[in-house]
């Protein structure tokens, strides 16, 4: 066992992604804490130049090969486990992306080791590593233990800033000899762009947001309405745009939009993880739920135990009435 | 064409769910179990790859609480068959419950051949990991996830499936055939059925039920601890009809200078 903590870049595009750095601050407190070295493990190909920002490890492990210029999980995969076999570290963070979704599980099955999937936090315990995951949209959190080493943790985004992960300094890089024996069956034909919207949400500052508690397609009218009252736009929460009530480009959370506005009006929200990721840096925050447990109340200014359908005409007249 | 959609029960989280006696584990009473939300856009990108390409469908469940209703329901909605898969893991298990799905494809129950396995990306309790690539890797198949579409070209046994990216970017990927997929999204939205269509399949139709030969899975975490979340902080609350609790934000945002 070499006895290092490991933490996956997660890299697309050409860019180093922001949870990525998120991660690495929490690798270094783990490796600290543990007396190990941090090591981050980037994947591509004539992407070297990209381990120069990642100085808050002690150093990169750098694999260079045709067949991971898409990272896709099944290319990753026949690297890491490559990696894994040979070194054996304590433990790989990987962040939570819709970038790397499945890496962790397939490299798990693939090498016979434990994922912990959904961590908010790990940290060192008694010489070994816990985590905090999040489980059933928020509602229940676990204390979690992998019974065997290397551990894999999938890091949910926000577990620490990307300030935190920055480094003035360019690490050591070494690079590692990964072998394909056959091409990937898995591969991108092509990347399509997002429509351009008629609105961009995240230069808006007030954002009216639904979620499933608006119930029909029928009733955004009654956020549209409050929204041109306040001037601002609508957008929504994930189950909305996948029941396609509202284009992808206005859906806001993890895999889709961040935005810090001046008012974002969460109606019928849930406030799962992965939506409050992000609305995390609006100045204000009103939710509207008819739970009162809702998970978005721990994230709001203020909040309405209500039905969204009552409250958003309401709001929208009395807006209307002050405005004169 | 042969299409698998594996339903996955999990707890709905709109009721509350409360932690057992133990505090490690949730309390059962407490739970009523439905399939995970993207296994039933899961099953209505199965149904449309059945409309276009006269598919044959088959929808797959672990037997659990709930498994039923989710079986007939995927048969009044037009799947061909409904397989409920004897004993074992639900819940937590993961990856217990992938390998008992792999066990029961592979065993020759009337199962092969599958030119699809069609399930939700991921569910809410995927604590020891997601479950198309688990099942994937136990079948020696090519996984792809979050994936919003399917276009299969059943002659040259290929597909071009799309898998969303951040900020609303989309990957079209060439994959092989047979191969997992983890659905996000379908094309449209789940369809509905009335209850009295399920009601009729519940009297019409029927449950198969396949035993998958056994085999020791160990669990390969420890859940040292469940509870309800501390939140960091809480909202200020505001009471009233919705008139008055109106009168109260238009107070609010007036102070913050936003109307």
């Amino acid at each position: 066992m070499s006895a290092s903590i490991w933490v996956l870049v997660e890299q697309w595009r050409g860019q180093v992604s922001e949870i990525t750095y998120e991660v690495l601050a929490l690798g270094r407190e783990l490796a600290d804490g543990l007396g190990v070295p941090l090591q981050a493990v980037l994947l591509g190909h004539n992407a070297k130049a990209l381990a120069d920002s990642l100085g808050k490890a002690n150093s990169v492990l750098y694999a260079d090969h045709p067949a991971l210029v898409e990272p896709t999980p099944e290319a990753c995969t026949i690297a890491l486990a490559q990696l894994l076999g040979e070194r054996q570290p304590e433990a790989l963070l990987i962040p939570l992306t819709n970038v790397t979704l499945g890496i962790g599980s397939l490299v798990s099955a693939a090498v016979g080791v434990p994922v912990i999937n959904f961590c908010k936090q790990v940290s060192v315990v008694s010489g070994g590593l816990q985590a905090q995951c999040v489980l059933y949209g928020g509602k229940i959190e676990a204390v979690v233990k992998a019974k065997q080493k290397p551990a894999l943790f999938g890091i949910w985004p926000g577990a620490r800033t990307p300030d935190q992960g920055r480094a003035t300094s360019a690490p050591q890089v070494e690079t590692v000899g990964v072998a394909f024996p056959r091409d990937p069956c898995v591969r991108l034909k092509r990347y399509v762009e997002p429509e351009a919207g008629d609105v961009d949400v995240t230069k808006q500052n007030v954002l009216v947001s639904v979620g499933r508690g608006i119930q029909s397609r029928d009733n955004l009218e009654l956020a549209e309405e409050l929204a041109e009252t306040l001037g601002g736009a609508v957008c929504g929460s994930r189950p909305v745009i996948d029941q396609g009530w509202l284009p992808l480009t206005r859906q806001i959370g993890k895999s889709g939009l961040t935005v810090k506005p001046k008012l974002y009006l969460a109606a019928g929200i849930s406030g799962a993880p992965e939506h409050v990721e992000g609305i995390k840096g609006a100045d204000l925050i009103v939710a509207i739920n008819s739970d009162p447990r809702a998970p978005i109340f721990d994230v709001a200014h203020y909040g309405v135990v209500g039905d969204a359908l009552d409250v958003l005409p309401a709001l929208t007249e009395a807006v209307r009435a002050r405005k004169g | 064409m042969n299409i698998l959609v594996l339903l996955k029960m999990v707890p709905d989280v709109v009721e509350d769910i409360e932690v057992a006696a133990d505090g490690k584990s949730l309390d059962p009473d407490s739970l009523r179990l439905i399939p995970s939300e993207s296994d039933e856009h899961a099953l209505e990108e199965a149904l449309i790859l059945k409309e276009r390409h006269a598919a044959k469908v088959t929808a797959i469940a672990l037997d659990c609480e709930g498994a039923d209703d989710a079986l007939f329901t995927a048969l009044a909605k037009g799947a061909d068959r409904a397989v409920k898969i004897a004993g074992g893991a639900t819940g937590l298990a993961t990856r217990a419950g992938a390998a008992r799905v792999a066990r029961a494809l592979s065993a020759g129950q009337g199962l092969q051949p599958m030119d699809l396995v069609l399930t939700g990306t991921q569910a809410i309790d995927d604590l020891e990991g997601l479950t198309a690539p688990l099942l994937a890797h136990r079948l020696g198949w090519p996984y792809l996830g979050i994936v919003t579409q399917v276009v299969v070209d059943p002659a040259s046994a290929r597909s071009t499936v799309t898998k969303e990216y951040p900020g609303g970017c989309h990957g079209e990927f060439d994959v092989p055939l047979p191969a997992v997929l983890g659905v996000q999204a379908a094309e449209k939205p789940p369809r509905y059925v009335p209850v009295a269509k399920v009601r009729a399949a519940m009297k019409s139709l029927k449950i198969e039920t396949v035993v998958p030969p056994e085999e020791d899975e160990p669990a390969p975490l420890d859940i040292l601890q469940m509870a309800k979340p501390q939140a960091a902080g809480h909202a200020e609350m505001l009471d009233g009809a919705p008139e008055e609790v109106a009168g109260k934000l238009v107070e609010i945002l007036a102070g913050h200078g936003l109307l």
